[in-house]
């Protein structure tokens, strides 16, 4: 077993991987504490369909030569405005709604890649991830990015705590429900596409679902909940790289199993102090 | 001036009218039980108040320049709810939410008017615990606390809750608790003159406690003071008398 001091020292060696590590560890943090709420509000698909529209914007964006990010941002931003309002009013329900336009764009994108490119180890990149994927100006629109997610959740963390548990108290009380659920859903988008190329499309829904669903089995309040969701979500994307570094496994997919793992503890650990109160 | 004055005031869900013919007042100091049957209107009445619904036609006057935020409501409880991980005490300091405004963050005052309403109510016990972990009562009256908590009741900052509507608190609850429930609403709606309207399938208690009943059967079946509604022939219908 080699010394985890020399490990990690020999990754931020690599500046690919330091660039990984400084997004990812943000996107993580942020993806936890936005899906506290959206797992609460029974949203957790959304966070599924948007991470599809933006491996169908990665796809038209490659086909056309763009920044990657510059295209997928807005779309992906439209499309969260879009689900929204389709799980509040239409008749066609949230959860059918969202399978509608995810995969509607998933069709896009792969047509869009077999009528340029092909499929190649660069689509195989967006399905699944690649450490590779982040550039300098990625990196510095993305930490820029992740501040201001961080920084609006901590502002509104009460209006989105009042919002998550009782949408119509908020309302009726003279809290604008709508704008805040707008920017629920305009931070998460930001924050999925912000992930999506590191953990690949298929998997960066994780990042939202896991950290919360985990710190939910042990914590009982909504702000260790929120904080233990974070904790834990920075943990288990760090630990996931270094697994994926030493055994070069995925890192999307690494990550995505560390957190299956916390998940199985955290599920262990509540249900023996249900069985055995303290 | 009233509180809520509604003229000839109707309410329709997708161009199928639901109630029509709505003309009543709430005074200050006023309590008034909405009864009626499943589907009569009642809850959509109660949103029309509150603003989340807007009317077909007439009008709802808010009088005494009543503002949202001085506005208390218990909604029926929602599925999401019952397994919310949230203690007792942040969901009754949300309650206070409504009169920050733009401050994003709660200052001691509310903090301190949060705990005073769940000693007021009996639930300081309770402040740590878990909402999903709470009996169905208690969990009543912790949303009782954060709709009481909306604005310090009779703080005599002439800011105080002025409203409160309830859309069906005693649902499901055991009858000592809700006697509990009824003795602390007629306290507070005593003690503070607080404007009370509420939605209730209990027509004896209503009929006991309230002051004045509202009783919808799609349209207005009667409006006016408890005591003569127990005489009226709709309510000893609705009474089995």
């Amino acid at each position: 077993m080699p010394n985890i001091q020399n490990v990690l020292t020999e990754m931020l060696s690599y500046p690919f991987l330091v660039r990984a590590l400084t997004v990812g560890l943000l996107v993580s943090l942020c993806a936890a504490l936005l899906g506290v709420s959206l797992v609460l509000k029974r949203y957790s698909m959304i966070g599924d369909g948007l991470s599809h529209v933006g491996f169908g914007t990665l796809a038209v964006a490659t086909a056309l030569n763009a920044a990657p990010l510059a295209v997928s941002i807005p779309v992906v931003v439209l499309a969260a405005f879009l689900l929204l309002r389709i799980s509040e009013n239409s008749r066609i329900k949230g959860d059918a709604a969202i399978a509608l336009i995810s995969t509607s764009a998933l069709a896009v994108g792969v047509l869009v890649i077999s009528l340029t490119t092909g499929m190649n180890t660069d689509v195989c990149n967006y399905m699944f991830g690649s450490i590779l994927a982040m550039s300098k100006g990625d990196v510095r629109l993305s930490v820029a990015l992740s501040v201001v997610v961080l920084l609006l959740f901590i502002l509104f963390y009460n209006k989105i705590f009042a919002v998550t548990f009782d949408e119509n108290y908020a309302r009726a009380t003279g809290t604008k429900s709508g704008l805040y659920n707008m920017l629920i859903a305009f931070l998460t988008a930001i924050t999925i596409v912000l992930g999506m190329r590191m953990m690949g499309a298929m998997l960066i829904s994780s990042l939202v679902i896991f950290p919360a669903l985990t710190a939910m089995r042990v914590c009982k309040r909504f702000k260790s909940v929120t904080l233990c969701a974070a904790v834990v979500s920075v943990l288990c994307f760090f630990a996931g790289v270094v697994i994926s570094y030493l055994c070069a496994t995925p890192t999307g997919a690494s990550v995505v199993i560390v957190n299956i793992a916390a998940f199985l503890l955290f599920w262990l650990a509540g249900a023996l102090r249900t069985v055995r109160p303290a | 001036m009233a509180l809520f004055t509604c003229r000839d005031l109707s309410f329709a869900y997708e161009g199928n009218t639901v109630v029509a013919g709505l003309n009543f007042s709430v005074q200050r100091g006023d309590y008034l039980c909405v009864v009626g049957e499943n589907g009569s209107g009642k809850s959509t009445l109660i949103k029309g108040l509150l603003g989340l619904k807007q009317p077909q036609g007439g009008e709802i006057t808010r009088g005494e320049n009543l503002k949202s935020h001085e506005i208390g409501y218990l909604p029926q409880q929602t599925a999401a709810q019952k397994d919310f991980p949230a203690s007792a005490y942040e969901v009754v300091l949300s309650g206070r939410l409504g009169m920050r405004g733009l401050r994003p963050f709660y200052s001691g005052a509310d903090k301190a008017a949060a705990a005073e309403i769940m000693e007021r109510l009996d639930i300081s016990l309770l402040a740590g615990c878990c909402y999903r972990d709470l009996s169905g009562g208690q969990q009543q009256r912790v949303l009782l606390a954060r709709a009481l908590c909306a604005a310090a009741v009779g703080s005599g900052s002439g800011h105080g809750l002025r409203a409160l509507l309830l859309d069906e608190p005693v649902t499901g609850l055991d009858p000592i608790v809700t006697y509990d429930l009824y003795q602390q609403l007629s306290r507070v709606n005593e003690e503070a003159g607080l404007g009370i309207v509420m939605i209730s399938h209990d027509v004896r208690s209503a009929v006991l406690y309230a002051s004045h009943i509202l009783h919808l059967d799609g349209g207005q079946a009667f409006f006016g003071s408890a005591a003569d509604y127990a005489a009226s022939e709709t309510g000893a219908r609705f009474l089995g008398r």
